[in-house]
């Protein structure tokens, strides 16, 4: 079957058309930029554009795979709202999944592994696997705080490292970003079977910045 | 069925609109759905639009909002020709959930896609209430983002501004004296309301920007909001009662003469015979009835849509798209993106 997979969860935008069989995902073409402001702009684009690459086009379609995130805002919903209204208009599924996650799904290995990327406002998203299973996490803190929490890491990936002070002998593995081919191999055996999506709701981990107004502010001198 | 039907979509604030239009060869715009999500009573609290509030609003209703349109027109997505979304102005967050689900339908369903300016879409809210604009018009956009006059020449390729706020925008000035009254978010309907019990000659606010040597066509409502707020604290301090429908009544006549007075006078100096007033503060019922008696006064055509079609909306946004297939304009690129500061003249992008 012929997926489609895209995430904006981090300062790239990611677009690939995979084809996914019992041996496992494949990928036919990819487009990816990284540009933190490009989202809206390119996503579109480059769907279209790896489609072509891949000899096929929106009708040939069958499911999408969508990275929800945890992402700085709003670059996330771009992604979210592009992966939800293909999904009505070519009536196929699209099946979210944690960005973190499609990261993890590319490293090998059954060793622990921690992923970690950039949430902006000097704090990084991470969560934490072993044997290819999310043991902790998705969560947003200072990484300070993080290597605080976390005794031993040995093995870590996603575009968040260089933001954390991690000891000299931890190994640095996989890539910066989610690429189709991890969405889609995170998103499991429902799309090959598939089954039902679950919705597709973004994983921001923050509440929005707002504050109720305090008592009214004076314009005359007292 | 003759006739091309056109999708609009909206969300540069904190609705979440769809429509969908049916436009002919005969200009003929016919409104087929109007399908609005608002994100208001959310706000409410925090006594103003918060644009992650709004855009988070705004991914969740897309979805939803498109499939209620659908039904609404008893359409189908197979049958839409061409989709029209707002690319600005307004909120960036916002705008870029319209634009990217915009822009995911029309690759789907391989239409034409158009970004369009959302001020447009208030001036071609009303042609689906009363039908073809004549040319030129003249149009008072007020709402909670906006205060505008502009010269219409042409719905799809010639808009002027020629006057606008320095400051606060109407709906924003209703938003803040509300605040001061203890009245709820937004500020326009009670307000409103309390004015009707209130004389609106209690208190004489002051008119901003009418001065001899003030811009004829501009507005300016932030000295007026301090002048209320002054006057309020003062009878506070006094220890006596405020007496809210006085207030309102007093502040709501201020607001309704500038803005009438200003639309007529550049009406009558460009010698246009068509005022078209749109926008949320449009619901204004001092507004519109001062508006109709000064522009029967002046001889002057008004039009006014219903309050629903003046409230952000994406049947306006439709709309625009339908005058846009009409002249024939180019389409936008698949790379089309958000402008927050899209300027007024710029229609289609
Ligand atoms: N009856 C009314 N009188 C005055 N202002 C009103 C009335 N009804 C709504 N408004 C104002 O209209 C604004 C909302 O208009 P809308 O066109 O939806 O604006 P925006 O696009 O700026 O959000 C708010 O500021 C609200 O207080």
């Amino acid at each position: 079957m012929l997926v489609l997979a895209l995430d904006t969860a981090t300062p790239a935008v990611t677009a690939g058309v995979v084809t996914l069989d019992d041996e496992g995902p494949r990928l036919l073409a990819e487009r990816v930029t990284v540009d933190a402001k490009a989202h809206g702009e390119l996503l579109t684009p480059h769907l279209r554009d790896a489609l072509a690459e891949a000899g096929a086009g929106m009708g040939d379609v069958d499911a999408i795979v969508c990275g929800v995130g945890p992402g700085p805002f709003t670059g996330l919903r771009a992604g979210m709202v592009t992966a939800a209204a293909l999904a009505d208009a070519l009536e196929v599924p699209a099946y979210p999944v944690c960005s973190l996650d499609a990261i993890a799904a590319d490293v090998p290995g059954e060793a622990p592994l921690l992923v970690v990327t950039d949430a902006r406002r000097r704090e990084v998203y991470w969560a934490s696997y072993l044997a290819g299973n999310r043991v902790e996490g998705p969560r947003v803190q200072r990484p300070a705080e993080l290597l605080a929490e976390l005794g031993s890491v040995t093995r870590v990936a996603g575009g968040g490292v260089s933001l954390c002070e991690f000891p000299a002998a931890v190994e640095v593995v996989g890539t910066a970003q989610p690429s189709p081919v991890g969405l889609v191999r995170a998103a499991g055996s429902p799309v090959l079977e598939g089954a039902a999506p679950a919705p597709l709701t973004p994983l921001y981990l923050r509440r929005p910045d707002a504050v109720e107004p305090g008592a009214r502010k004076r314009v005359s001198q007292a | 069925m003759t006739g091309k039907v056109v999708l609009g979509i909206e969300s540069s604030c904190d609705e979440t609109g769809v429509g969908l239009v049916r436009v002919d060869n005969s200009g003929a715009v016919e409104l087929l759905a109007d399908e609005v999500a608002s994100s208001v009573e959310l706000h409410a609290r925090y006594g103003g639009v918060v644009p992650e509030v709004a855009s988070r609003a705004h991914l969740e209703a897309m979805v939803p909002t498109m499939h209620r349109a659908l039904r609404t027109a008893d359409l189908r997505l197979a049958d839409v020709d061409a989709i029209a979304v707002t690319c600005g102005p307004g909120l960036a967050g916002a705008l870029l959930v319209g634009v990217s689900a915009a822009k995911a339908y029309a690759a789907a369903l391989d239409v034409p896609l158009y970004g369009v300016n959302h001020l447009a879409g208030h001036v071609a809210a009303d042609t689906l209430e009363h039908g073809p604009l004549p040319k030129p018009c003249l149009a008072l956009l007020v709402s909670g983002g906006h205060s505008q006059l502009l010269r219409v020449d042409e719905l799809a390729s010639k808009i002027t501004e020629i006057g606008s706020t320095i400051d606060d925008a109407a709906g924003e000035a209703y938003d803040k004296v509300a605040r001061l009254l203890d009245l709820p978010y937004p500020g326009g309907p009670p307000i409103d309301k309390a004015a009707r019990e209130g004389d609106p000659r209690a208190i004489a606010f002051p008119r901003g920007m009418t001065g001899p040597r003030d811009a004829k066509f501009d507005f300016s409502f932030s000295g007026l909001k301090t002048a209320v707020a002054r006057w309020v604290e003062a009878r506070e301090r006094s220890g006596e009662a405020v007496p809210v429908a006085d207030v309102a009544a007093s502040f709501q006549e201020a607001v309704a003469d500038v803005l009438t007075a200003k639309a007529v006078r550049a009406a009558e100096e460009l010698g246009i015979g068509t005022l078209v007033i749109s926008g949320g503060v449009a619901a204004n019922s001092r507004l519109s009835a001062l508006a109709a008696e000064r522009c029967a006064a002046a001889g002057i055509q008004l039009r006014v849509p219903r309050p629903r079609l003046c409230t952000d909306n994406g049947a306006m946004i439709a709309a625009v798209g339908a005058h846009l297939l009409l002249a024939g304009s180019a389409p936008s690129s698949l790379e089309l993106s958000a402008n927050p500061a899209l300027p007024v003249h710029t229609i289609s992008v």
